[in-house]
């Protein structure tokens, strides 16, 4: 199933492609930092009758990252619920290291949008927590679910063995997304989150620019980490097969000596 | 036809290569004693032999059916008798072995028989019977495995260790019992310690050693 | 067919002997229902509006202890090799473990229930809404448990990683359950039927997820 699989000589894990594409990121990413926190306004509303001041104030400077890191999350788990159907049909090892390293992307990213949502949280819904808001509630479960995937994975002594098992559990973990999402809809009935955040607090050119650049930037930063720990589990797996193949060696080498006395 | 057909087979034991090139063929009706110091992959191989592992390398064919695609019809044809006992503790002797009879599918109607065969083969006599396999002796215990063992009637024997942990009266049943098996047309594997008993009775002697074959 | 009874009788079997889980398991819920009561320092009115919350957490830890317990059955002398070795279909032996352990958890399910309205007095209001969500929800629970339970158990580390693969998809069944059990025991106004019917459908999709999890899972 696996002995024979043709690998690529790769000695590191950057490449041409990868040391533009992080550059880029970098740089981008330093970019949005100005946009977000320098360039745009802060979100300041008047009531219209009252004139009274109400809004996110600068916290609103948060979903230029918050935002964008939940498209990537779901995208990673979307692309690991893939691959991982893809080792299924497949059995091929670049199946296999495309759904481990976007699952462990996806579950770096989600850790971080739950973070930034609670720190955003705090200030506009006067909260770290919301239990009920369907949203909060089912990020959490899928990170918890993928820790357990991750948990899984490293629990096998050979990466090769781990590969169906943890292919059959990313696929469950993702189709229980919807269930968890149903269930906690009609269990808080209460949500918090608003319909939509782009249409909710008042969008200039500027502030919808920063957020479309912010999901541009956060989909170069997640393909280039992809893309590194990707080669880092093709090494691992070649490492597996030569320490293997080193260890039939050593103990053939016994086996001569054997034979020669 | 071989029953066991072997060729570079390489076998990996959680990452560890226990097997390294295995170039193994026996005839129907051998008798192979598989000798070779701790660790020299003898349990392995026997594993391998019963469909439970998945080569890495080489070809491998058991009784004509591929080592691991058709894995499902060699398990049901060969019988494995390995360390640990294979029954519950929990449940009695009887119990245990009527449970492992109906599972592997044996005729209704043969079932009785078998297992009144099959006890009495193993000299286990009614009050050991109806004992939990726990509170019996470790020779008890090996009886009451090559009982389940037998029950099956496996055409081929793969045989870890027959002989630890019984008395002399019980060994001479393991011997006996071989002896039969093969005039019944099975084959059988041994992997053994027990030099003396076990060359009287093989018809070859293979040596392992560092998980390949050493000389025949 | 044949083999899940058979293989379901011969788990139910060994319980009956080794009581494991009636000296073990029920002792530990009886436990778990007493701590509760005792760190949220409540009187009984506040532990009766928490009672079928607390009814699920305990039943689901028990559930992962009936879960090592019987992989445990299966690995100790190595008689999983026997079952592999007796060419009996895997979804066989899964289906008739999941059975065995389905039943004893519907006895401990029975027995905290009488826990909760002992110690919490708890009232039914809806019967027969008590035991169908009971029945469907401990089905769900075996189900997955057991696809779990094999995986982890070939793994030497069985105690630790069952829970964090199993209760975080088993967080939906978890709210069907409780709030189908908050009508039944007349403690929030909810449509419990309506919840009822969102476990059942649960239960539905998990149980096939089991089977063909455990179908592509299942090598040796």
């Amino acid at each position: 199933m696996t002995g024979n699989v043709q690998m690529p000589d790769l000695k590191n894990t950057s490449s041409k492609g990868s040391k533009i594409l992080g550059v880029s990121s970098l740089v981008g990413f330093a970019v949005l930092v100005v946009l977000a926190f320098f360039l745009t306004d802060p979100d300041i509303r008047f009531h219209p009758e009252t004139g009274e001041e109400f809004g996110q104030f600068d916290a609103v400077r948060l979903l230029y990252i918050h935002v964008p890191l939940i498209s990537v999350t779901y995208l990673a788990f979307v692309i690991c619920a893939i691959a991982s159907a893809g080792y299924l049909i497949r059995r091929t090892l670049w199946w296999d290291s495309l759904a481990h390293s976007s699952a462990e992307v996806g579950t770096l990213t989600c850790a971080l949008v739950l973070a930034t949502g609670s720190i955003w949280g705090r200030p506009v819904w006067n909260t770290w927590w919301e239990w009920g808001d369907v949203r909060i509630m089912s990020t959490l479960i899928l990170f918890l679910m993928f820790l357990g995937y991750l948990a899984l994975r490293r629990a096998f002594e050979s990466p090769q063995r781990a590969a169906r098992p943890a292919a059959v559990v990313a696929l469950i973990a993702v189709l229980d997304i919807p269930l968890i999402n149903r269930s906690v809809e009609w269990w808080g009935n209460r949500t918090l989150h608003q319909k939509s955040t782009l249409s909710e607090f008042k969008i200039e050119d500027l502030t919808l620019f920063t957020l479309m650049f912010g999901i541009l930037i956060s989909l170069l930063v997640m393909t280039w980490l992809i893309l590194h720990r990707f080669r880092i589990a093709w090494l691992e797996h070649i490492e597996f097969e030569q320490g293997v193949q080193t260890a039939i060696e050593e103990r053939r080498q016994i086996d001569t000596k054997e034979k020669q006395r | 036809m071989s029953v066991v057909k072997l060729d570079g087979l390489v076998a990996l034991l959680e990452g560890f290569p226990a097997l390294t090139g295995v170039d193994l063929h026996v005839e129907a009706g051998e008798i192979i004693f598989v000798k070779g110091p701790n660790g020299a992959g003898k349990t392995t191989l026997l594993h391998l032999c019963a469909g439970l592992i998945q080569p890495k390398e080489g070809n491998g064919s058991v009784m004509g059916h591929d080592l691991w695609s058709e894995r499902t019809e060699i398990r049901k044809k060969a019988g494995l008798l390995s360390h640990g006992t294979g029954l519950y503790g929990d449940l009695t002797v009887l119990e245990n072995i009527v449970f492992w009879t109906q599972i592997a599918g044996v005729e209704k109607s043969e079932i009785e028989n078998r297992i009144s065969w099959a006890l009495k083969r193993m000299d286990l006599n009614s009050k050991l019977q109806s004992q939990k396999v726990r509170s019996l002796s470790v020779g008890q215990k090996r009886r009451a495995s090559l009982a389940v063992f037998i029950v099956r009637r496996p055409s081929l024997w793969l045989l870890d260790e027959p002989h630890a942990g019984l008395d002399q009266a019980g060994r001479e049943i393991v011997d006996e019992l071989i002896k039969e098996s093969v005039k019944a047309g099975a084959t059988v594997i041994v992997a053994s310690h027990d030099l003396d008993r076990v060359l009287n009775l093989s018809t070859r002697v293979v040596n392992l050693s560092g998980g390949s074959v050493v000389d025949v | 067919m044949t083999d899940i009874w058979l293989i379901a009788r011969k788990d139910l079997k060994i319980e009956m002997r080794s009581r494991v889980l009636m000296n073990q398991v029920a002792p530990f819920a009886l436990i778990i229902l007493v701590l509760f009561g005792i760190a949220l320092d409540a009187d009984q009115k506040s532990l009766r509006n928490f009672a079928s919350g607390l009814f699920w957490i305990s039943v689901l830890l028990c559930a992962l202890m009936a879960i090592a317990r019987s992989m445990t059955i299966e690995r100790d002398e190595g008689a999983l090799v026997g079952l592999n070795l007796s060419g009996v279909d895997p979804s066989g032996v899964f289906l008739g473990k999941a059975c065995a352990i389905a039943i004893q958890l519907l006895v401990l399910e029975v027995f905290l229930g009488v826990g909760i309205i002992l110690l919490y007095g708890s009232e039914v209001e809806d019967l027969w809404l008590l035991i169908s969500t009971g029945l469907f929800a401990c089905i769900a629970v075996s189900a997955l448990g057991t696809i779990f339970g094999f995986l982890a158990s070939g793994l030497g580390v069985r105690e630790t990683l069952l829970p964090i693969l199993l209760l975080p998809l088993l967080l939906p069944l978890l709210i069907g359950a409780t709030r189908a059990f908050d009508d039944a025991l007349g403690i929030a106004a909810v449509n419990g039927w309506n919840w009822f019917a969102f476990v059942a459908g649960l239960t539905v999709i998990l149980t096939g997820v089991g089977v063909a999890a455990n179908y592509l899972i299942v090598e040796n």
